[in-house]
């Protein structure tokens, strides 16, 4: 017999036969399921236990994601000297003859992922420490954002498509809690609904795509799921660019891809620390993430190779309209919002074009700088007290160390040499230049590569543009806001000068010709991605970058510099007939709230309502009526008809008349007696009939 | 103590002693009657537990633990009881849920007060959804739905809300608790008639006079019904179960009953009472006419998908709380019957565990909603706001539940809705996969409706700043007996959510096995 206990057994299936040309890891690996799992535990702590301790949970907070930047700094350097891939699975449930598994991928991707989360969300929550102090909801803040460190873990460990959905939600969830954190304000918690639902939105496609493809292999798996690919497995090929298609919508919600980016400006009503980690440098990534999760799937012929026309078209459109919204920002958290939109783009259109390493590597890179960025912005926030840039200025007489940092974040986002954006960024228009030779015609051909590499390089104009914009407005000038700022207290800027050396250092693990570290660690998968990958610079690429980045700096300069006082009159910069447009943000967010949330919430299900009480309901009322009316037709007949006859014989009529006064006196307690006794009559059936 | 069907007879019977026993205390003595009523259900509660233990998870797919005897000989109906995988997690849900509703009572009367008759009613109802899940025999099965319908009815006509409302079209204008006790009433009714004379046919037509479930069963799997009467018999046993479920267009009877009901009454009636519906399908529909629920399943999985979008829709211009969270029960209950639609294993264990996340989850959604209209006089969200300032944790435990409702991964909803979209993507082999993909879709995008009036919901309830007219007014938060009775779903829904082995583990032979014997797949 199996009893209840043994049911509950976890043990997985045995792996399949992979190739694996890689060490396992060890105990570092067999024990990473940790990583997910302390940040998800701390969450929960510091929700029942955390006011009663004396940093009021922080220390929870912070301890947990300590440990996992310091497990996954171990598992990154050990990557670089072997190569680890690792599956571990337990098994949570059968259903026929799918299995329900949590696992825990250690390979390349997720190990670069676990060092880039666990390293930046503990700056960042040191950080917060003192960003925070005094807030009305400080323990709970540090609850939420445990839980998201908890589910982004889950979401980048997950080695199978059901544990990839669940931390997919968790993120989204601790996104809305953190978005809505000061829900006092009505504009706070809309912000938090808009990003839950334009996310939702774009989950039915990752749904459905994770549905086709587990369908199909008959395993969540994300092995499985690509050793089919190997094999080119039909019954996996037939759904291919449909499933391929409708995950890389889900991929579109969460990192924000045009035409679904409109909840990532709205996200930075979250506290700046959340901006920073959340909605810069990792969970809006986790759709680039997918991607390159799943990117045999999207590379080999046969299979979801024509999507890659629309991941690159996605990404191009992404990077260059909204880096042109973020030139008429006054915001700065909004400037750097729709930065990371821009850059997120420029991720995907890698993807798209094939180069896992490039799309990857500039991930690593940014995560690093746009933590940065919005930190610093935190600094300055934390300073004046105000988002807009117009109540700023002079800053760097008063932040040294916040200017410092923040100059070199911008200069690694504007691609300049020895910084860490330069090497991304560079290895990215290098992969479009190779693809706008060799793309083939399945993928729309070289063409579409060339006109997004175009795109590309405007898109590093336009970034050094606004972000020497952004400097400008902030640091230099006249200060004009209220007060006397001052510098932030160390634990905000230490944090500064840390990610500010990651900002100039984490590119040179990954110069072409010279290391190639990054892409030999992200190569270290259970099925090896043949991408491109440049061994040396492209040289008229780098120099076309460059000029580009060059330009953008030399021309915002001219217009935001040249005289000091009236730097803010310049700010009236208009570009003619695009301002409006860029204002109002193409329109996108009108469209969306008048044509489709507004119809719904109003006139569609107003009628819908309407028509359950109106036209469904007269249905059963009707009936009810009828019926009601009809029983009095007949009662009518009854008392006049056959009643008179009982009625004669007087005895029985009174007999039925206190009977019916007795159900009739509306005491509750009868009714219950009475039906009390129709159930023993019921029992007593069993017992008169039984044998 | 479970040899020959001791313990479940138990199970089913002692709340109904319980009731007997509540009603021969004087009234005066409520304490009493609490107590007395707590200990009947608790120790149906402990012996389904304990049921869990006797049960031999490795034979999941037999009936266990049951007996056979025969009742009223002339017309060959047995006292015939069992459980499998399927009904044990049904069983559990029942007597747990029940234990829960008296203790939240404890503390919480409805007018016109009178605990003795309330707890009696509840006890008694306790029976007939118990006997319902452990019962093998049509007769019986037809004795225990019925048996549910009296106290529902009682519970929402007496102790339900006396708003004045009027009836649309026909301008009547009545009380709410006479109207909807009186709407649940003749509705279920009308579904029972047709339900019973379903049953009927079955022991007519089958090749052995019987209403033995499981011998109906291998007739008709061996095609016994596989005749024009069969689509009949389907038809009435779809009538009966669809509008207990309640289906669209049927369900219009469940927004009034439960927004009418005392807080408890709606607790039991999403929690367990919805769920007789959709247990009737799988235990008796399918396997007793493999052939017609295969003709069915199309016209069963468009109404579901229907009904998830037109529940969402619903929702979305609900301004009353607990009328809200009625109709989203409509849309949950949607994937469940796609999941039994779709005639797969998939689809089955989704549809189970469906059942037993929503019976916890909207159940916790309901208390909750009972206790902030007791405390606001409400039910008004436009009055609501700021809830979460003036009661944090009955806040925070509605924003854990209003997620847990949206299908949030993690948590118990989501495995019964992604199973069942997962399931429609490749439906039983010879069904139509157009329409099944297409309910695919539709359900999926369900759920973006699901979370958009849910957090909607939340954020006219809960968030900004508290109206005015409660300034100055103190609200005491969660107290003692909610926290006991609303404790346990949290855990239960976590823990479903994180590990559904705890339902599955028990469902999936069963539900592998009934597949397999009807449908051959």
């Amino acid at each position: 017999m199996t009893n209840f206990f043994s049911t509950l057994s976890i043990l997985a299936a045995a792996e399949g036969d992979k190739v694996v040309e890689f060490s396992d890891g060890g105990t570092l690996a067999e024990f990473a399921w940790l990583i997910p799992v302390v940040p998800l535990l701390a969450a929960f702590a510091i929700v029942f236990w955390g006011k009663k301790l004396p940093q009021k949970g922080w220390e929870l907070a912070v301890g947990a994601m300590g440990f996992v930047g310091l497990y996954g700094t171990v598992l990154f350097l050990s990557n670089f000297s072997q190569g680890i891939t690792y599956e571990g699975s337990v098994n949570i449930a059968q259903l026929g003859d799918m299995a329900v598994e949590w696992g825990w991928m250690v390979d390349g991707l997720s190990i670069m992922m676990y060092f880039v989360v666990g390293v930046v969300g503990t700056l960042v929550f040191v950080y917060a420490r003192s960003y925070m102090d005094g807030d009305i909801r400080f323990t709970w803040f540090f609850a939420s954002f445990s839980l998201f460190a908890g589910g982004m873990l889950v979401l980048v460990s997950a080695a199978n498509f059901i544990q990839l959905i669940v931390g997919w939600e968790l993120v989204g969830v601790a996104s809305y809690l953190l978005i809505g954190h000061y829900w006092e304000s009505h504009e706070n918690s809309s912000a938090a609904i808009k990003a839950f639902l334009v996310n939702k939105v774009a989950d039915v496609g990752l749904f459905i795509g994770a549905i086709m493809m587990s369908v199909s292999v008959g395993s969540f798996r994300f092995t499985d799921i690509l050793h089919a690919v190997e094999e080119h497995d039909g019954t996996l090929s037939q759904v291919a660019f449909w499933a391929g298609l409708a995950v890389f919508i889900g991929a579109m919600g969460k990192s924000a891809q045009f035409p679904f980016h409109v909840w990532l400006p709205d996200a930075m009503a979250g506290p700046t620390p959340v901006s920073a980690l959340m909605h810069a440098a990792t969970m809006v990534t986790a759709g680039v993430y997918l991607v390159g999760r799943l990117f045999p799937f999207y590379l080999t012929e046969g299979f979801a190779e024509e999507v890659r026309v629309v991941i690159i078209i996605v990404g191009a459109l992404t990077l260059f309209l909204t880096g042109l919204i973020a030139l008429v920002q006054n915001d700065i958290k909004k400037v750097l919002a729709y930065s990371t939109l821009s850059q997120l783009g420029y991720m995907m259109a890698a993807m798209g074009a094939g180069a896992y390493t490039a799309g990857l590597f500039h991930l690593f890179t940014h995560a690093f700088f746009k933590a940065l960025l919005f930190l610093g912005a935190g600094s300055v926030i934390h300073a004046v007290h105000s988002n807009n840039m117009s109540d700023m200025g002079g800053l760097r007489k008063y932040m040294p160390w916040t200017y410092r940092t923040f100059v070199v974040a911008s200069m690694a986002l504007a691609g300049l040499p020895i910084f860490a954006g330069f090497f991304s960024k560079d290895e990215i228009l290098a992969s479009l230049n190779y693809a706008s030779s060799n793309f083939s015609a399945s993928v729309g051909g070289g063409s579409v590569a060339t006109v997004v590499l175009v795109m590309a390089i405007a898109g590093a104009f336009i970034t050094a543009f606004y972000m020497t914009r952004t400097v400008a407005l902030t640091f230099f000038g006249e200060y004009k806001g209220h007060g006397e700022p001052h510098e932030s207290p160390k634990l905000m800027y230490v944090p500064l000068i840390i990610l500010g050396a990651f900002s100039v250092a984490a590119g040179w693990i990954n110069i072409p010709g010279i290391t190639s570290w990054f892409t030999d660690a992200v190569g270290a998968r259970f099925q090896i991605v043949a991408d491109h990958h440049a061994t040396s610079f492209d040289v008229p690429m780098l120099v076309l970058g460059l000029a580009a980045a060059l330009g953008g700096i030399a021309l915002g300069w001219r217009i935001w510099m040249p005289d000091r006082e009236t730097q803010s009159a310049r700010d009236t910069f208009r570009i003619n007939g695009l301002y409006p447009l860029l204002e109002n943000k193409y329109f996108i967010d009108d469209f969306y709230m008048g044509a489709i949330v507004r119809p719904l919430r109003g006139p569609v299900a107003r009628s819908v309502d309407w028509f359950n009480g109106h036209v469904l309901d007269l249905v059963v009322n009707g009936a009810g009526f009828m019926a009601a009316a009809t029983g009095k037709l007949v009662y009518g007949f009854d008392q006049r008809g056959l009643d008179g006859a009982i009625n004669a014989s007087a005895g029985g009529a009174g007999k039925m008349g206190g009977l019916l006064r007795l159900t009739q006196t509306g005491r509750i307690q009868q009714y219950v007696v009475g039906m009390f006794i129709g159930a023993i009559v019921i029992v007593a059936g069993f017992v008169f009939f039984g044998q | 103590m479970f040899d020959s069907g001791w313990g479940l007879s138990l199970i089913v019977f002692l709340p109904l002693v319980g009731a007997g026993v509540v009603l021969a205390i004087p009234k005066a003595q409520e304490e009493t009657q609490k107590m007395t009523a707590l200990l009947f259900a608790g120790a149906a509660f402990v012996l389904s537990v304990l049921a869990v233990f006797a049960f031999d998870f490795g034979g999941a797919a037999e009936l266990q633990l049951g007996t056979d005897r025969s009742w009223i000989a002339a017309i060959n109906a047995n006292y015939h009881i069992g459980v499998d995988g399927i009904s044990l997690p049904m069983l559990v849900l029942s007597t747990f849920v029940t234990v829960l509703a008296i203790v939240y009572s404890w503390d919480h009367w409805p007018d016109p007060h009178n605990p003795k008759a309330f707890l009696a009613l509840i006890l008694i109802l306790a029976t007939g959804m118990n006997g319902t899940f452990v019962a093998l025999d049509l007769i019986l099965f037809f004795v225990f739905f019925e048996v549910v319908l009296l106290p529902m009815y009682f519970m929402i006509g007496i102790w339900g809300d006396r708003a004045e409302v009027v009836v649309p079209v026909l301008k009547l204008k009545t009380e709410m608790r006479l109207y909807a006790s009186i709407k649940f009433f003749l509705f279920t009714l009308f579904g029972s008639a047709f339900m019973l004379l379903g049953f009927l046919a079955l022991y007519f037509n089958a090749p052995e006079r019987t209403f033995d479930i499981v011998q109906l069963s291998e007739y008709g799997q061996a095609g016994a019904f596989a005749t024009a009467a069969g689509g009949w018999i389907f038809a009435g046993l779809f009538l009966g179960f669809a509008v207990k479920v309640p289906m669209f267009p049927f369900h219009t009877w469940l927004p009034d009953a439960h927004t009418a009901a005392p807080t408890v009454g709606s607790v039991l009636l999403a929690a367990i009472l919805l769920k007789l519906g959709t247990y009737g399908f799988i235990r008796i529909s399918l396997p007793i006419l493999p052939d017609q629920a295969q003709d069915w399943a199309p016209i069963i999985a468009i109404l579901a998908v229907i009904g998830i979008i037109y529940a969402s829709l619903a929702c979305l211009a609900q301004t009353d709380m607990k009328r809200l969270i009625a109709f989203s029960s409509v849309g949950h209950m949607g994937f469940v019957m796609l999941g039994i639609a779709t005639l797969t294993d998939i689809g089955i264990n989704a549809a189970v565990i469906g059942m037993v996340a929503h019976g916890l989850i909207t159940g916790l959604l309901f208390f909750l909603a009972g206790s902030m209209s007791h405390r606001y006089h409400t039910r008004e969200m436009a009055r609501l706001g700021g809830n979460q300032k003036l009661m944090p944790i009955m806040g925070g435990l509605l924003g854990f539940t209003a997620m847990a409702s949206l299908g949030l991964p993690g948590l118990a909803g989501f495995w019964g809705e992604f199973m069942a979209l997962l399931a429609s993507f490749n439906p039983l082999d010879g069904l139509p996969l157009g329409v099944f993909r297409t309910a695919m879709v539709v359900g999926a995008i369900g759920t973006v409706l699901t979370a958009g009036y849910l957090l909607w919901m939340l954020q006219k309830v809960n968030f900004g700043e508290p109206k005015e007219e409660w300034a100055g007014k103190e609200f005491h938060d969660v107290d003692a007996y909610e926290m006991a009775a609303w404790a346990p779903l949290v855990v239960a829904i976590i823990a479903m959510g994180v590990f559904p082995k705890i339902v599955f583990g028990a469902t999936n032979d069963a539900v592998v096995n009934l597949v397999q014997q009807a449908f051959g797949g």
